[in-house]
């Protein structure tokens, strides 16, 4: 690297460095700072009235029912989502991974929802899960005999948000998840198949183990992603209903910074979840680094 | 005892790349139902008889061509910008030497734990007071500069051989020239692979575009998707499909095309 650093005109390099910083000075750190002091105040209809509330905001975060509510349904969400997503990625990845004839295809099919527009997932489930016309209470009253009001019900309202989400993730998990097993070690595959392991021991003695810097990697950006990729679900297929029950923190924020004019709440809401990020972000960046070296 | 476990995988695949593409095929065939055959009992599972009405309503009543431009504007100058500023910080990182070098890396690194969604209120206010706000500006702006776009280019400036730099600079060369004549007709592949993550990022956006485009007329494809759908009532179930395969052709189309650039972006992105 030292090698390379052959340039010494400090002008240019400013000219040069000057659009990234200027941007992200001013539209990444300046609203973060923003935030953070914001989260203090209570402002008032459109900003009309800013009064300075010390630590108040984020007491009626921690001690509001409704608040609590919000905070245990996006665990629930995330965990459930990153659960079913890593799992099913997993599974499908080795399933791919068998060298089968035309896998290259198998890969593409199980990918390609990476790149669904989140609105759009959205719309299709508000309309495969509608109660009277949706195609799924048509298989369910044809075979079972029943057609639950999916998005009235607060579990079920939940698991559509859920399921609508793992779909539109799988992929993802999949895409790492192959590339990881492609690059695994063959030949202590082959000496436990020597020996005589069955499927089921390889893959929980040796495949698994030794996928597990990828797992924890994707357990990370999946966490990471699933605070921010619910939006666009709840917003379409739930409003946060009924009776607050798949509210995700995300939506919260948009509905009081954006709909109850409480910027405040809306901005403590901020920082809880950007430290929840921060905390993601640097475990990910330190263990990425050991993952580098152990490949060394 | 071989081919019959081969057997079984193959099953395994198809079941599951049919389950994952089911929601798609169901929205496709009653993208082209009439309301009644979308009410008939049994469901139909065949193609209908408005097609060509279904997504001309979407496209023209609903505006989605309209739509479709905005977004497709906004993500080329999305994508276009991203990966010129990201190549010049790169260049900046990999190949100058000056005093404050190591706080610029940092600076870059950190704006890795801020995603614009959790600043959206703050976001708003500064936007609304520069001016922006109901403007392409505001949609593209704030995008232009990344940690990942900035990091993709310099980890592939640091797999290029330095002989090459130096072979440059023997005949004269200076950074600019350097990076025009040799870096830039290195990096087509990084080119293609942030540019492929870009342009299926900014055609998604949706919680942005909502905050802060009033005016109809300049919203983006999934927020004119979503606006198919806000008098639930009198939803025609058909049209709605029809906008949502609409909305989704785009991303699918140039993720499809270069794949190999998606997936090989995203294994380049997370090896920082």
């Amino acid at each position: 690297m030292e090698k390379r650093e052959v340039f010494k005109n400090s002008y240019l390099a400013f000219i040069l460095a000057f659009p990234t910083l200027i941007i992200l000075l001013l539209f990444l750190y300046y609203p973060t700072f923003k935030t953070f002091i914001l989260s203090f105040y209570q402002v008032g209809f459109l900003g009309l009235s800013k009064i300075f509330v010390g630590i108040e905001n984020y007491i009626t975060l921690f001690t509001d029912p409704n608040y609590q509510q919000i905070f245990y349904n996006t665990f629930i969400f995330v965990v459930s989502n990153v659960g079913l997503s890593l799992g099913l990625g997993l599974l499908l990845a080795v399933l791919a991974n068998t060298k089968v004839k035309g896998w290259r295809i198998y890969r593409l099919l199980l990918i390609w929802p990476y790149a669904l527009p989140p609105a759009v997932a959205g719309v299709i489930f508000l309309f495969m899960f509608n109660t009277q016309v949706g195609i799924i209470n048509y298989f369910l009253g044809h075979f079972i005999g029943i057609k639950p009001d999916w998005l009235s019900n607060p579990i079920l309202a939940m698991f559509v948000i859920i399921l609508a989400s793992v779909w539109k993730n799988i992929g993802y998990n999949v895409v790492f998840y192959l590339a990881a097993l492609q690059n695994l070690p063959g030949d202590v595959l082959e000496a436990a198949e020597i020996d005589g392991a069955s499927c089921w021991q390889k893959f929980w003695h040796i495949t698994f183990p030794l996928l597990s810097p990828m797992t924890l990697f994707l357990l990370i950006m999946d966490t990471i992603a699933a605070f921010f990729d619910c939006f666009a679900f709840v917003d379409i297929l739930t409003k946060g209903g009924p009776a607050g029950s798949t509210t995700l923190l995300i939506y919260s924020i948009y509905r009081d910074g954006f709909e109850y004019f409480k910027t405040g709440m809306a901005a403590a809401q901020s920082v809880i979840l950007f430290i929840i990020v921060v905390i993601l972000t640097i475990l990910q960046l330190r263990l990425s680094k050991n993952w580098v070296s152990y490949s060394r | 005892m071989k081919s019959k476990k081969r057997i079984f995988i193959h099953l395994g695949l198809l079941f599951s790349v049919f389950v994952i593409a089911s929601p798609i095929i169901l929205a496709i065939l009653f993208s082209t139902q009439t309301p009644g055959e979308i009410f008939s009992y049994p469901p139909k599972f065949i193609f209908g008889s408005a097609f060509l009405e279904n997504y001309k309503i979407a496209w023209t009543t609903f505006h989605l061509g309209k739509y479709m431009l905005n977004s497709l504007y906004i993500a080329f100058a999305v994508t276009i910008g991203k990966t010129i500023i990201a190549f010049a910080a790169a260049l900046v990182l990999v190949y100058f030497r000056f005093s404050l070098k190591n706080w610029f890396f940092v600076f870059i690194l950190f704006t890795l734990m801020m995603p614009t969604e959790i600043m959206i209120v703050s976001l708003f206010d500064l936007v609304a007071k520069i001016g922006w706000a109901n403007s392409y500006a505001a949609l593209i702006v704030p995008f232009l500069a990344s940690a990942t776009g900035t990091f993709l280019f310099r980890q592939h400036f640091l797999q290029i051989p330095v002989s090459l730099l130096d072979a440059a600079r023997i005949d004269g060369a200076g950074p600019i020239r350097f990076a025009w004549n040799i870096l830039l007709p290195m990096s087509a592949n990084v080119i293609a692979a942030l540019a492929v993550i870009e342009f299926v990022y900014v055609w998604n956006q949706y919680l942005w575009p909502l905050v802060v485009i009033r005016e109809n007329s300049r919203q983006m494809i999934q927020i004119g998707l979503r606006m198919m759908i806000t008098g639930q009532d009198a939803t025609n179930w058909g049209v709605v499909m029809a906008g949502a395969i609409i909305s989704l052709i785009p991303a699918l189309i140039v993720f499809l095309l270069l794949q190999e650039q998606f997936s090989r972006g995203f294994a380049l992105s997370q090896e920082k």
